[in-house]
């Protein structure tokens, strides 16, 4: 069954899609200052969060994480314990939410379909040959259909930003859109821009429209393998792109920051960022995603300072 | 069939930061301020006094003298003998000295004047804190840099001082503006007598406490307080060579009148009614932005707050519904809590002043917009407003409201937005917002604005001249161009 792209996502776009009429969209999509947006960012940082405020959104981030694990020397070991991490963050506190999700290599997937089963965590998998993604589109969707086969909540593909840079438009719009319809209604797919290789917040800005008109449930600024990665810039941009979507189609999209992210700090800033920017609508582990591996210790940390009024180390929170 | 994530929808959080409230502990306020004349406070030979409130509460916060004539006298006699036995003939270098360690000072003590400025003044914590203080630091210290200089800012000139300073300064950026007036005044060798305004005078007898600290001789710097008539004995005092005063347009008019032939040296900045013209390859959300801070900074208490918004046609609906929904995440309360927006109007007669313009701009056929927003029951608030469908004859596109009203217009072409932005008696500042360089250069010489913005709003910097043409006054502060006021025999 093909699952095009919906009329309402494309409704931006020219009647006949190809590398022209996209070139010519693209061109047309609003640009951005980028002293602008730092200023915008740096203002929003000063946001001061207290209490019941900060405890409501420290569980909240944990409970819109996808902890990760990306490497070469991941192992079904390493999996089941990251899992057991990601349904219990605080096995001394029961009270702390389950994490969102796990993301993992295709190579991992049974395994964490296996750790999680009977829990509400999600099992995302990397396809499309991340990182880069340089293969034919053939490989992709073939990696992207084995993974959902093996059952897989979600998927998280990689753009081509090659293609993208040389003004192959048609090809990054068409490899979503064939990835989004071996996902499927069921599977939730997030589109990752890798925003770090891309070189201006203005191409941020039209990968995003790009992705979500071409059927990305979620867009995703990194791979965590190319510095810089989740900045609050490019994350606000990428807001920005989503609140001017929903606005003009009606179709409301996620977003998920990932890479680089490690303090509570940091997070809460992102979620000042979302709340001020998209509102309450978006404020859901549904909408919004934390792609991190060191993050939710320190979260942790942060939660049980604000329940208890004390500190403890490191030791105290489990590495998983 | 739809492709939206079919993942059941977990309530979404509806979030409310938890007040976080600056500490007022720091501020140590006295129960009554003296005049600082002479390098001593000093009680009024007026022996009047009158309150100063905090507009957010409306509770009083300390008496402050009413200097009369007599004071005035005084003040100014302090300075001229400052002037003349000290400061004058002091070297460059050594009034350097005192000027760095003034911004040293500031900077030591910015929180508590910060804190200081929101309480008598209404303005948010954020914005004291981020803008204003900086601001003042940086403009001590950029002066001192100038103090040993002056032979090379003005080659062949032979510049020197011109005497005694009288300086009248409004109640928007009380801090900043003493700074503004002060820093220049003094790196020139000049003696000074300083008023700020009746609602905002606490940070400058505070600002008086650090200079006496810093060391500075008695009578170089003398802080007055009062109104009105203090003001109008202190621009008249035959002592005085030079005025400088910074508020309304009408007061200006009146000053310059009265010094007509006295041979005193004046410089003014009055009001405006900035143009802000967003064309339609302009950074839109960037934009918002700048158009958000361009009049909602400081309540829209400034003088160049970008007042008039003109939008290009093609995307006026979706301009506008953008400037909207950003309104509505702006945060309007508490000025001492460090994360609202908007604070208080700085008076019960400002706050009166805005709500019969807004009413006017009903009562003439705009169409108003006012986000939902739970004010304070005490102290003097306004909603930020929009108005869209303004003419330039009405009198919310003419007349300086200095309060948080937008008012929108649009153009369709370049020319026609030129045309529209300069047709105002004013011509302090102006915003252009738009990807063409080209355009950008062209606008910036087309438009009769003392200062022009491009792809970003309000921004100040010790070293950027500033100041009007036509009734936004003339003379300019900040950079080389701020010391020329201040110096004998060198042009404007």
């Amino acid at each position: 069954m093909a699952l095009p792209a919906t009329a309402e996502r494309t409704s931006l776009l020219p009647g006949r899609i190809n590398t022209a009429t996209l070139g010519s969209y693209l061109r047309s999509v609003s640009t951005v200052d980028e002293v602008g947006v730092n200023e915008r960012v740096a203002a929003l940082s000063t946001r001061s969060i207290k209490k019941d405020s900060k405890l409501a959104a420290l569980e909240l981030a944990v409970s819109m994480m996808d902890l990760t694990t990306l490497e070469g020397k991941d192992t079904p070991g390493k999996i089941a314990q990251m899992c057991s991490k990601a349904m219990r963050p605080d096995p001394v506190d029961p009270s702390v939410p389950s994490v969102a999700a796990v993301c993992i290599y295709p190579a991992m997937v049974p395994h964490a379909i296996e750790a999680v089963r009977g829990s509400r965590v999600k099992v995302a998998s990397v396809a499309t040959y991340f990182p880069s993604g340089q293969v034919d589109t053939k490989l992709k969707i073939e990696e992207t259909r084995r993974v959902v086969e093996l059952g897989v909540d979600e998927v998280d593909m990689v753009i081509d930003r090659g293609a993208f840079l040389s003004g192959q438009y048609f090809k990054v719009f068409d490899e979503i859109r064939k990835v989004k319809e071996v996902c499927g209604g069921a599977v939730k797919l997030k589109v990752i821009l890798e925003t770090g290789e891309l070189g201006s917040l203005d191409d941020v800005r039209r990968t995003s429209m790009l992705a979500m008109s071409a059927g990305a449930d979620t867009i995703k600024t990194s791979t965590g393998k190319v510095q810089p990665a989740a900045t609050l810039p490019v994350t606000l941009v990428m807001l920005e792109a989503i609140r001017d979507f929903y606005s003009a189609t009606g179709v409301q999209v996620g977003m998920k920051p990932a890479g680089g992210i490690r303090t509570s700090k940091e997070a809460i800033r992102f979620l000042v960022v979302l709340n001020e920017t998209l509102g309450s609508g978006w404020m859901t582990p549904d909408w919004f995603r934390f792609g991190a591996s060191t993050l939710l210790n320190d979260v942790l940390m942060q939660i049980r300072w604000l329940k208890t009024g004390r500190y403890q180390s490191a030791d105290y929170f489990t590495k998983d | 069939m739809s492709s939206k994530a079919v993942v059941p929808v977990s309530a979404p959080l509806d979030w409310q930061y938890a007040p976080s409230r600056e500490s007022t502990g720091i501020v140590a306020l006295k129960e009554r301020y003296g005049l600082f004349i002479d390098g001593k406070f000093r009680a009024p030979l007026s022996k009047k006094y009158f309150p100063t409130i905090n507009p957010a509460t409306e509770e009083e916060l300390a008496e402050v003298p009413e200097a009369g004539a007599q004071d005035v006298n005084r003040a100014v006699v302090a300075a001229r003998r400052a002037f003349d036995e000290d400061w004058g003939s002091l070297p460059g270098k050594e009034r350097a000295k005192y000027l760095f360690r003034i911004a040293r000072m500031v900077q030591e003590r910015s929180r508590e004047l910060a804190v200081l400025e929101t309480m008598d003044g209404g303005k948010p914590i954020r914005e004291a804190r981020d803008v204003d203080l900086p601001l003042v630091a940086a403009h001590f210290f950029y002066y001192a840099g100038w103090a040993d200089k002056l032979e090379y800012a003005f080659p062949g000139l032979h510049p020197e001082p011109l005497g005694v300073a009288g300086q009248v300064i409004p109640w928007n950026f009380p801090l900043m503006m003493l700074a503004w007036k002060l820093a220049p005044a003094l790196a020139a060798g000049n003696t000074v007598v300083l008023k700020p305004a009746e609602t905002t005078p606490l940070s400058a007898l505070h600002f008086a406490e650090l200079a006496s600290e810093a060391g500075l001789p008695p009578g170089v710097v003398n802080i007055i307080t009062g109104a009105g008539a203090t003001g109008g004995a202190l621009v008249a005092h035959p002592g005085v060579d030079k005025v400088a005063f910074t508020g309304s347009t009408s007061v200006g008019k009146l000053i310059r009148s009265q010094l007509a032939g006295s041979g005193k040296r004046l410089t003014l900045e009055l009001g405006g009614k900035a143009a802000h013209v967003i064309f339609e390859d302009a950074p839109l959300d960037q934009a918002i932005e700048g158009v958000i801070n361009g009049i909602f900074f400081n309540q829209g208490h400034v003088c160049c707050a970008g007042s008039r918004l003109f939008v290009q046609e093609s995307i006026h609906d979706r301009f506008v519904d953008k400037l909207k929904r950003r309104l509505s995440t702006l945060r309007v309360g508490d000025p001492l809590d460090k994360n609202t927006d908007v604070g208080a109007i700085n008076s019960a007669e400002q706050l009166a002043r805005i709500t019969e313009l807004v009413e006017a701009g009903q009562l003439e056929g705009a169409e108003i917009y006012q986000p939902e927003c739970v004010l304070p029951r005490n102290g003097f608030w306004f909603v930020p407003t929009l108005f869209t469908g303004v003419s330039q004859s009405h009198r919310i596109a003419q007349e300086e409201i200095f309060g948080p009203v937008l008012s929108i217009m649009s153009f369709r072409t370049p020319e026609e937005a030129v045309e529209k932005a300069n047709n105002t008696p004013y011509g302090l500042s102006a915003g252009v917002w738009t990807q063409k360089g080209s355009r950008i250069l062209w606008m910036a010489d087309q438009l009769k604005a003392g200062v022009v913005w491009a792809n970003t709003y309000n921004k100040f910097d010790p070293s950027s001249p500033f100041g009007g043409y036509k009734e936004s006054g003339f003379g300019r502060e900040g950079g080389r161009h701020g010391l020329l006021p201040y110096l004998k025999g060198i042009g404007l």
